[in-house]
């Protein structure tokens, strides 16, 4: 039981809204501390998980492109370009990026999203193009919920996306687990098998982002005199 | 060979000019906790893996003292206005898109080419997309530079004018693998597998499929991550149970179960490179904000796969 004190301490930790870098590293200390291994031993071990998860930190050397192009004006220029679409909405233009981002993820594509890479320049200004031409300029906090659903479409779309490639880590963990306990299976039938649920992300997450034009839309109408 | 070692360089290069330029930003009340925080993650890319892990560790421990308190402090570095930018944007036009789409399409280009057999040794096959992902970046540079006649140090000022919003969040992603790689080496997951095996429903297949569903998002919800929770959960509940005395199907188990976990990553903060960095990316005021769009979507898919793996997992 006594390693699980630091899944404690991450619990009330994220909900004290403490910093998380201070909460985890707490966690890490006191989880390592209760599992039986020495302070030296403890802040070894965490030191060489966090070096050999550096790979994970390695994308932000793209920030300085997505800076320098913003600084040149591409969030304006996507957002005169779905300005001048006026069929777009933003629950019909989610809806389009959700499907392109998780056909590309179900062939094996997840590098082509991404929130730095393609939501904050191009589709969260998208979005909130498409919203301030059917509805005019838009209060702060629509457009938070905009660019919250940005992201969203982005994760939903890619995580119910990428288990029906066959060659996805997640595809190659099942069979290698499965393997160890004397059960073969071939990565084809656990990726056939992420159909039906990747059908249902989409109907669900569709279904909703068409609801968010229309809350949009209420809302809107409700907060103009 | 160019893999990991050769981006951690490059990566490590990136924060070094990132402290520089805080340093010498006299608008940020906390430039010196900033300088200290990317100047301690630059030296942990550039040296780490040439040094003990125990002094990892204390680069780890001294990057959470300087960002643990306070947190970290946001420079100003001169950007344009929103007037030069709309001039910019109506000037340039769509050129403007071509060197965002250079970083996902060589992505892409070198994913495939890089694997080829004509090429093989060029890069490390494994590292390929992330390889390909970064070179995007310098093609993408190339083609930006000259286009809008930039210097030298804007896309690193611009880089770190993002940078800062996001903040310490960046690095929250990489401190998570590395707190769940503590929780695996301290025994954490055998013991919730131990838990969960006691209180094992006894009799109904409904029972079993929802304690793994539910059990499988829960779990990752706490680890942060479907990956960690799918050995514990399905060799707790899964095979012993799903399988072996039901006699379900163990791919549709497998698959199924998976993607329950990944409702659980929609849920939660501690999937902090889906959940938080956005949120930070996109300065939303709620940290929790893309958690809270996602949440009915995540609740519904997670009683649709129950529902999925009870009807299909015993029929094949």
């Amino acid at each position: 039981m006594l390693p699980l004190i630091g899944i404690a301490v991450v619990v009330i930790g994220f909900m004290a809204r403490l910093n998380p870098l201070l909460v985890v590293t707490v966690a890490a200390l006191v989880t390592g501390l209760a599992g039986g291994m020495g302070p030296v031993e403890v802040i070894e071990t965490f030191g060489k998980a966090f070096k050999e998860n550096r790979y994970v930190s390695v994308v932000w050397v793209v920030l300085p492109v997505i800076g320098l192009l913003e600084r040149a004006g591409l969030q304006e220029r996507a957002k005169s370009l779905i300005g001048q679409v006026k069929a777009a909405t933003v629950g019909r233009l989610l809806l389009l990026y959700f499907i392109l981002r998780q056909a590309t993820a179900a062939l094996g594509l997840t590098s082509l999203g991404g929130h730095a890479q393609m939501v904050r320049p191009l589709i969260a200004p998208m979005a909130e193009a498409a919203a301030e031409t059917h509805h005019g300029p838009l209060p702060d906090g629509m457009r938070q919920t905009i660019r919250a659903h940005a992201a969203a479409a982005d994760n939903v779309a890619l995580f119910f996306g990428e288990d029906i490639f066959i060659a996805i880590a997640s595809i190659l963990l099942i069979k290698g687990f499965l393997e160890q306990n004397g059960i073969i299976v071939e990565p084809l039938q656990l990726s056939v098998c992420a159909i039906p649920t990747a059908i249902v992300a989409l109907l669900v997450h569709g279904t909703r982002l068409m609801l968010l034009d229309r809350r949009l839309a209420r809302t809107l109408a409700e907060a103009r005199p | 060979m160019i893999g990991l070692e050769v981006l951690y360089v490059i990566g490590g290069a990136f924060f070094a000019a990132i402290a520089v330029l805080s340093a010498r930003d006299a608008s940020n009340p906390k430039r010196w906790k900033n300088t200290a925080f990317w100047g301690l993650f630059a030296a942990s890319f550039l040296f780490g893996s040439h040094i003990p892990d125990f002094a990892n560790g204390l680069i780890v421990i001294a990057m959470v003292a300087v960002a643990g308190f306070g947190g970290l402090g946001r420079g100003e570095p001169a950007t344009s206005s929103p007037a030069e930018r709309a001039e910019s944007a109506a000037r340039l036009g769509n050129r403007l898109f071509l060197p965002a789409l250079a970083i996902p399409a060589t992505a892409l280009a070198g994913t495939f080419l890089f694997k080829r057999p004509e090429l093989a040794g060029l890069v490390d096959p494994k590292q390929a997309t992330l390889v390909s992902l970064i070179l995007g970046v310098f093609v993408a540079l190339a083609i930006a530079m000259p286009m809008l006649r930039a210097r030298p140090a804007t896309p690193l000022q611009e880089g770190r004018r993002l940078l800062d919003t996001v903040g310490w969040a960046a690095v929250l992603p990489q401190m998570l693998a590395a707190l769940g790689a503590v929780f695996a080496a301290a025994g954490v997951g055998a013991v919730i597998g131990q838990l969960a095996g006691q209180w094992l429903p006894d009799g109904s297949r409904l029972a079993a499929v929802a304690a793994y569903t539910f059990g499988m998002a829960i779990f990752t919800m706490v680890m942060g991550n479907a990956f960690a929770a799918f050995p514990v959960m399905t060799a707790g509940i899964g095979l012993p149970l799903i399988v072996q005395r039901f006699g379900g199907d163990p791919a549709i188990m497998g698959a199924i179960g998976m993607l329950s976990g990944f409702c659980g990553t929609l849920m939660t903060p501690m999937a902090a490179n889906f959940n938080i960095v956005p949120a930070a990316l996109l300065e939303l005021k709620d940290r929790n904000g893309v958690i809270r769009a996602q949440l009915p979507t995540a609740l519904i898919l997670l009683l649709a796969n129950t529902a999925l793996m009870y009807a299909l997992v015993f029929r094949f």
